[in-house]
Parts: structure tokens; C-alpha cells; sequence
């Protein structure tokens, strides 16, 4: 009795230092190099590289930001909460609360005024994805950003670690309050729970399917928002980037963000 | 050795009967947050940690802090601390419990906490958080039992704890320094992200966790016959006391940086905590109370007329304690979300069962604590120490 318990001692002091002498290096360099994962994408699945977006404020007014939110709350069944619990995928802001520390003193009032439209930047270089501990929220081999509420533990760690204000959290119950009240308009999107955390996945779903995302879809006659492969030097939006200057939100902070502004 | 808690005095039994209580305030306020989701707490989307994550930070401190006593008396021979050593373990034990309890009622899906152990992701802090924590967890539950169980027994403890001891050591640093990690990794978190976060971190709970361990010294020995000794009290004010230098010099140092540089985002959370931000201004009265306290405490804890007489001694810790708790458990995590990413400014304020859970889980980590004491303590009243 007394020996076995000192060799279970031995054995689990061991596996302890065992655990301790795993270098972080080789543990981080685990990370990044996931396979891809086999499977092949339906036939007319949008395929790309480098997916961003090409955001021409001067083509943005109330009437189509609008039609881009609505579209993107219906496809993706975002309730209407109006209160510092909100959740929200894409929306608008002012220049000053878009470009903080960008700002000049004296803004062009159709700048200064202008609702710009913000949304989750799928940044190249993730901090969100970064700081997850469950992978629950993961970057693609085409740069989406993407995010799985089944496996979030709702640590909000994400929503500390993204600058861009990016992410809402489920803190009520989106299907038993708002849902109950109101008709679900998009009858194929998963049900949210509460206590996870959600954001803009660039209509993930819609790609897969050879469509574009939904913001997009809505405001194509007015071209005030274009989606492209960056990667693809003939692409629409790298022509966008050619001829006319955008900028980026924070791009100080190295995540490299994909969603640029013609301004 | 665990018998011995089962006897005791009726203030004992009655200590325990208000802390179950409390803990029971607490369970019935986390049910509740269960069936209604974090919506019954007053985080919101721009703030969304609150007091939760704030207690968790606090505590990883005082966790860490016993290593103030088990380093100079297993690596320096300190005879003094050889009494406390045990106290400073059970206070750790307690205090990581809290952590772990803080961290499973701040999650919006508790029952998936296990997620973090099935899809390991060694890029995540918090992941690294999880093992030193529990790991700390298990060296001090095992340290301190099996060498109270040796000198129960009039023996030294086995040789094969003394790794596990020089193991703890800097595995208490490491704690505070991956809870730090969480936060100063953050871009577009300007009031977190400074490279002095662990060293501010380290010594703010060197100087709040030892203080909380000379108070409850004198608790323990005003209950018991056992006197964990005038000498080892008055070491470890002397180490209270350096440790809060070095924490006041450590947040001159931030406000140097901020106010010379007058860089806005460097400034703006200390604009927030000390004088209001855009006509916001909460967390104005914590801060000067944490800023007034942590100055009085020092001042007294410098005086050794003040540090030796044990009473004035007691009301300086008890200033160190609470002036410190206000800054981490209070004002440094909510500050890291005001101003939020859009330069505006959310407040946060926590409800009744935001603080009920908070109460519970305090009471909880005390219930922990007045047991592991009431066994230390019958073992050194058995053995005559």
C-alpha cells in the first residue's frame, strides 16, 4: 500500500515536470499550421485568397447603409436589441469614432456628417483569433475571420483583444425575448444562444454558395460597397485600390484589417 | 488531519454557518444568472468585463503572494517564517479557488468550460492562464498537506515535496505575470498595454497579500493558542512595505509616461479614473480613495514606531489591503474598456446579483480558508508550536 502510493507520487511528479518541458516554442509553432481541412467547395462556391471589402463613402448615404444593415439583419436573423446590449454585425458611425486619432481639426462637412459603415474588418493578422482559447473563432485559408457560437465558452476574451468594436455578446436570450415577438425572416440560420459571442463571418454561408455577402447583394447598383479577392491583381477591388486613395481603420495597431474606405 | 476541522467552538461554528450562508446568497444569484444570461450584470458590449474579472485579477495577486514567506524560508533560511510558511499555502489554496470560481461565473457558457481542455490553443493566454492556475492549485494543496502532515507527526516532510517547493517559487511569479500577459497583449487597449503590467501586478500583490497574511496572523492568534510570532509578523511589514514603494514608484512611472508624452490615448484612462472623462466620472471617488489610502498606508508603514506596535500595524495593512484591491479589483480592468474603440464612453456599474455572486464567491473562498486555518492551526496547537 504504502509503496504503490509513493510510486503513483513518483510516477505523477514526473509526468508534472514532464508537462513543464514542453518548450512553448514548439507548442506555438503548433499553432497556425493546421492543415487544411478535406474537403472540396461546392461547384460555384465563391472561391479566394484574400477576401475584402471595398467601402466608397462618397457612394454612401442614409438610404443605402440603411439597405446594407437590413439585408445583413435579416439574412443572419440579428435581433433588435437598442441598448448597450446590442448586437450588431454591420452598422454606422461617424468619422471621428471610425478614424479615432485620424481626425483633423477641420473636416469637410460631408465627411465630418457622413455615416460610415462598420463592421468586423477580418483583419489579416487577428488579435481576436489570437487571444481565443477554444479556436471557437478561427481564421480562414481566405482570410474570413470566422466565428463558431457552438463552441464559445462566452469568455469574451475576443472582445477585449479587437479594437474595432467588432464583436456582441449574447447577453440575453435573442430567441426567447426578441424572437418570440417577432418573426425569424431567414428560417435557415442556426439559432444563437445566449452567452456566446457573434460578429460579421462575410456571409460565410452565402460564399459557399456562390453568393456574395448580403451588405454587398443590397447596395450593388450603387457599387458603394464591393467585395474581391485582394490577391487577384485583376480583381474589382484591387482595381478600386489603383485608382482611387483608401485608408484603413487602425492600421497602427498591425492587424491589418481587409475592409478599406474610399474617402 | 481533516477531522480536526470538525471540532471547534461555537464562534467557529457560527463563522461558518454566516459564510455557508453567503455562499448560498451567491449560488442562488448565480442560478439565476444561469436562466437569464449575463444580462442581470451591468456589463454591457463596450464594457465587457466587469467586476467578476476584476475580483479574478485581484486575487491571482494574493495567490501569488505566498511566495513571500515560502522563498525566504526555503531558499534563505528565514527561521521566522517556518510557523507561517503553512498559513501563507492554505491563503494561496484559497485564493486560487476564488480565481477559478470568478472565472466560471464570468462565462456566458460555463457548462463548455471544458472547451479550453478539449481544443488546447497554447496562443491564447488565457489557455496558459488555465494550467498555472490549476497547477498552483495542486503544489499548494500538496505542499502544505503533506509537510503539516509531517510536523503533525513530529518528523521533517519528505524529501520528495522539497521540488515541488523550489517548483511553487517561481511558479508563483508565473501566475501573476500570465494574468498580467492577459492584458498587456491587447492592441487598442492603451490603459492595459504597458510592458510594466507584470511588474506592477507582482508588486501590488506582494505588498496586498502579505498585509492580508500579518491580519490574518493576528486573527489566528487572538482565536488560538498558536502564535504565529512577533518576529515573522514584523519581517513580513517590512516586506509589505517595500512592495508598496515599488508599486506607487511603478504607477509614477505610468503617469509619467502618459502626462510628459501627452499622448491622448495614454492619458485618457487616468483622466477617466482621477478627475472624469467627457462628464463621465465613476470611478473618480474609488480612485482618489485607492490614491489617499495607498499613501497613508505607506507613510505609516514607514514610521517603526507605527510597523511595531501591532495595532497601528494591523490598520496599516488593512489600508494597504483595501487601497489595493480598489486598483486591481476595482478601477484597472474597467478602465481598460473607457474610453471604448470608438472614443466614446460606456460606464459600468454592477447590480445586486452581480454583487451577490461577488459576496458568494468571497464567502466561498473564506469557507476554504477558516478550514485549511482550523486544521493548520489544530495541528500547531497539538504539536505545542
Amino acid at each position: 500500500m504504502e509503496r504503490s502510493r509513493r510510486r503513483f507520487l513518483k510516477i505523477l511528479g514526473i509526468s508534472t515536470l514532464g508537462i513543464g518541458t514542453i518548450s512553448s516554442v514548439d507548442l506555438l509553432a503548433m499553432v497556425g499550421k493546421g492543415e487544411e481541412p478535406a474537403y472540396t467547395p461546392e461547384p460555384d462556391a465563391l472561391v479566394g485568397k484574400r477576401w475584402a471589402l471595398v467601402v466608397d463613402v462618397k457612394k454612401l448615404d442614409e438610404e443605402t447603409t440603411q439597405k446594407a444593415i437590413e439585408a445583413c439583419n435579416r439574412a443572419h436573423n440579428i435581433p433588435h436589441f437598442e441598448d448597450e446590449e446590442e448586437i450588431k454585425w454591420i452598422w454606422t458611425d461617424e468619422y471621428e469614432h471610425v478614424f479615432p486619432g485620424q481626425e483633423a481639426t477641420y473636416l469637410p462637412e460631408e465627411i465630418e456628417k457622413k455615416p460610415f459603415l462598420l463592421l468586423c474588418n477580418h483583419c489579416a493578422n487577428p488579435p481576436c483569433v489570437r487571444v481565443c482559447p477554444t479556436q471557437a473563432t478561427w481564421q480562414r485559408a481566405d482570410g474570413i475571420v470566422m466565428m463558431d457560437q457552438h463552441r464559445c465558452i462566452g469568455c469574451r476574451y475576443c472582445m477585449a483583444g479587437c479594437p474595432f468594436g467588432a464583436r456582441s455578446f449574447n447577453w440575453k436570450d435573442a430567441m426567447n425575448t426578441y424572437w418570440k415577438e417577432h418573426e425569424p425572416p431567414n428560417p435557415t440560420y442556426p439559432v444563437r444562444g445566449k452567452g456566446v459571442v457573434e460578429k460579421c463571418t462575410l456571409c460565410a454561408e452565402r460564399l459557399a454558395e456562390g453568393k456574395i455577402p448580403a451588405c454587398v447583394e443590397a447596395v450593388q447598383d450603387s457599387k458603394a460597397i464591393v467585395f474581391g479577392d485582394l490577391e487577384d491583381p485583376n480583381s474589382e477591388v484591387r482595381q478600386l485600390l489603383r485608382e482611387h486613395f483608401a485608408i484603413r481603420r487602425k492600421p497602427e495597431l498591425g492587424t491589418s484589417p481587409n475592409v478599406y474606405y474610399i474617402v | 488531519m481533516l477531522e480536526t476541522a470538525l471540532k471547534g467552538s461555537k464562534k467557529y461554528w457560527l463563522l461558518l454557518l454566516v459564510l455557508v450562508v453567503l455562499h448560498g446568497i451567491g449560488a442562488s444569484a448565480f442560478l439565476y444568472q444561469l436562466k437569464k444570461g449575463l444580462t442581470v450584470t451591468g456589463m454591457s458590449r463596450d464594457v465587457s468585463w466587469g467586476i467578476y474579472i476584476a475580483q479574478f485579477t485581484f486575487l491571482v495577486g494574493v495567490a501569488a503572494s505566498a511566495v513571500m514567506v515560502v522563498l525566504p524560508y526555503y531558499l534563505h533560511n528565514v527561521k521566522e517564517f517556518g510557523k507561517i510558511t503553512i498559513l501563507g499555502e492554505f491563503l494561496a489554496v484559497a485564493a486560487v479557488s476564488m480565481c477559478l470560481m470568478f472565472i466560471l461565473v464570468d462565462l456566458g457558457k460555463p457548462m463548455r468550460m471544458l472547451n479550453v481542455i478539449l481544443h488546447p490553443t497554447p496562443n491564447s493566454v488565457l489557455f496558459w492562464d488555465m494550467i498555472v492556475l490549476n497547477g498552483y492549485l495542486f503544489l499548494n494543496i500538496v505542499i502544505g498537506w503533506v509537510v503539516l502532515s509531517a510536523e503533525r507527526k513530529e518528523i521533517p516532510p519528505p524529501k520528495w515535496i522539497k521540488p515541488f517547493i523550489y517548483v511553487s517559487i517561481p511558479w508563483a511569479v508565473s501566475i501573476h505575470t500570465v494574468t498580467a500577459f492577459l492584458y498587456a497583449g491587447l492592441p487598442g487597449r492603451h490603459f492595459w498595454l504597458t510592458a510594466i503590467m507584470a511588474a506592477r501586478f507582482l508588486a501590488s500583490a506582494f505588498a496586498a497579500g502579505p498585509a492580508l497574511l500579518i491580519l490574518l496572523c493576528l486573527i489566528v492568534r487572538k482565536v488560538s493558542k498558536f502564535d504565529p510570532g512577533k518576529e515573522a509578523i514584523q519581517k513580513v511589514s517590512k516586506i509589505v512595505l517595500y512592495a508598496m514603494i515599488v508599486s506607487i514608484f511603478f504607477v509614477v512611472l505610468e503617469l509619467f509616461t502618459a502626462f510628459y508624452s501627452q499622448i491622448p490615448w495614454h492619458m485618457q484612462g487616468f483622466v477617466y479614473n482621477f478627475v472624469g472623462l467627457h462628464g463621465k466620472s465613476n470611478l473618480v471617488p474609488w480612485s482618489w480613495a485607492f490614491a489617499i489610502m495607498a499613501v497613508i498606508a505607506t507613510l505609516m508603514l514607514l514610521v517603526p514606531a507605527i510597523r511595531h506596535n501591532e495595532k497601528t500595524l494591523a490598520v496599516a495593512c488593512a489600508l494597504v489591503f483595501i487601497s489595493l484591491w480598489i486598483e486591481k479589483g476595482v478601477t484597472l480592468v474597467i478602465t481598460g474598456f473607457i474610453p471604448n474603440p470608438f472614443e466614446t464612453i460606456t460606464q459600468y456599474v454592477p447590480t445586486v446579483p452581480e454583487l451577490a455572486i461577488t459576496v458568494g464567491v468571497w464567502a466561498t473562498g473564506f469557507l476554504v480558508l477558516t478550514i485549511l486555518y482550523k486544521v493548520a492551526v489544530s495541528v500547531k496547537e497539538e504539536i505545542g508550536a
